[in-house]
């Protein structure tokens, strides 16, 4: 199989159905919820995750996008230095893949080209955002989000104090995630990118959200602060659907990197419940 | 669950109250960003609209392409929030019921108490459970704006929270 087809099954699986891990947070939410849901705020939250559960039966038996907003693909290529694959054509393969998955697995045409005047709709959801990042080796590895803009919209960064420590990252994502309120759909995912400079802060936190949401970060430190801030979210009583129950996110991945002693850049991308996403890897074959 | 039928009757929309959970079926437009943002327009240069709001309901949806066999795709909720510069002037204009999904401006639900409206929220990002409770589509207005057209849509048990009454309580006000 080519590679650009590979991309593409990959994209018509991911826009109908959850990864497992992702779909074991929302049950594990679901129960969650469940246990404590004796008020209206509660029971109401509770009806989000069956709405949830419902939906993706429904998606999964009709073959039917689980959202209407099927996003914007933002690809991450972990490329080998060495890889013989160009990237001219593993580019060409993306964009291929893309747009045959877009025209049958009929995703909606979500993307315009000028983002401030005319606002004209390419027609085929392309271009994809592809960030590139080399690693040792000659492999290559693509990951991809299909990126929703209800809950894009409610992503931040913050310039934190460099001398701010945990409570100052806890208290930032609180407030990023209070003001996004019910607006993101949640219950939801939190990528949190730490460090570098105010854009690849940005870059991390997308790329956290990558992360298998079974594993913690590899750092004793970070997966601590990965609890506390799952922790301090919840105490927020947003809720599935922003109804005032007690479970708003269902994961939290933090990606960190070296920064400079004056500051610390934090960014937060916040993802629906609906957290797709898929990973290609490049076995030998054609573009 | 309770059955709503619209357009609403003005008892049913009295008597409904923040977190009633409701199934509609009916007639309901549909329309988001950039046809609030028409609609606005014309109704600020005195000039008619492409539909009847009086009495009507609207859902801030924009669908993802039908498949074979299905009147529509995928058709959850978009955010309300973005429709809020513009909602006032339709509730003026005798628009009696929103539907999408996430807390409202004060305007907004200022607006709802002085026009008795009724805003109810669906369940975010459930597109292909709404898919299948539509039963026909129209087209009414604005085809060149694609997924953003101006719709009519007939539905049957499509499942809704009441998010702010047409007292102004809201769920959202903790």
């Amino acid at each position: 199989m080519k590679l650009s087809r590979k991309i593409s099954e990959a994209l018509q699986e991911a826009v109908v159905r959850l990864p497992s891990d992702v779909l074991s947070c929302i049950r594990q939410g679901r129960e969650e919820e469940a246990k404590n849901a004796s008020d209206v705020a509660g029971k109401t939250s509770l009806a989000v995750f069956d709405a949830i559960l419902e939906n993706l039966k429904i998606a999964d038996k009709n073959l039917l996008p689980m959202c209407q907003d099927t996003g914007m693909f933002v690809f991450f290529v972990d490329l080998g230095r060495s890889c013989p694959l160009v990237p001219s054509k593993i580019e060409k393969a993306i964009n291929e893949g893309a747009l045959d998955a877009v025209e049958k697995a009929y995703y909606r045409r979500s993307v315009v080209t000028d983002p401030v005047f005319t606002r004209k709709n390419t027609q085929n959801n392309l271009p994809p955002i592809i960030h590139w990042n080399l690693v040792d080796g000659e492999g290559l590895t693509i990951r991809v989000l299909l990126k929703g803009f209800g809950s894009e919209n409610c992503s931040s960064v913050r310039m934190l104090n460099p001398t701010g420590g945990p409570k100052a990252v806890i208290d930032a994502v609180c407030d990023i995630v209070r003001l996004g309120g019910g607006k993101p759909c949640p219950p939801i995912f939190l990528g949190v990118g730490i460090g570098g400079t105010m854009e690849r802060s940005a870059y991390l936190s997308k790329r956290a959200l990558l992360r298998d949401a079974r594993i913690a970060h590899a750092d004793p430190s970070y997966a601590k602060l990965e609890e506390d801030i799952l922790a301090a979210v919840q105490t927020l009583r947003i809720g599935g659907g922003g109804f005032g129950g007690r479970v708003t996110a269902l994961h939290v991945a933090i990606e960190e990197e070296p920064t400079h002693i004056a500051g610390m850049p934090l960014s937060v991308s916040i993802n629906c419940w609906a957290d797709r996403k898929a990973e290609i890897v490049w076995e030998g074959e054609d573009a | 669950m309770r059955k709503i039928q619209l357009p609403i009757a003005e008892s049913d929309l009295l008597s409904l109250r923040a977190f009633d959970q409701v199934l509609l079926s009916g007639t309901i437009y549909v329309g988001r960003d950039q046809v609030h943002s028409r609609l606005f327009d014309l109704l600020e240069n005195n000039q008619k609209l492409p539909i009847v709001l009086q009495g009507q309901a609207i859902y801030y949806m924009g669908p993802s392409p039908a498949p074979e066999g299905f009147p529509l795709g995928a058709c959850g909720p978009t955010t309300s929030a973005r429709m809020d510069p513009f909602a006032p002037r339709l509730l003026d204009e005798g628009l009696r019921v929103m539907v999408g999904k996430g807390p409202r401006s004060e305007a907004v639900i200022s607006s709802i108490i002085r026009n008795r409206a009724l805003y109810l929220q669906a369940f975010g990002g459930c597109g292909a459970l709404y898919a299948s409770t539509v039963r026909k589509v129209e087209t009414l207005a604005f085809p060149e704006l694609g997924p953003e057209a101006l719709l009519l849509l007939e539905v049957e048990d499509f499942p809704v929270v009441v998010a702010i009454d047409s007292n102004g309580t809201s769920v959202f006000s903790r």
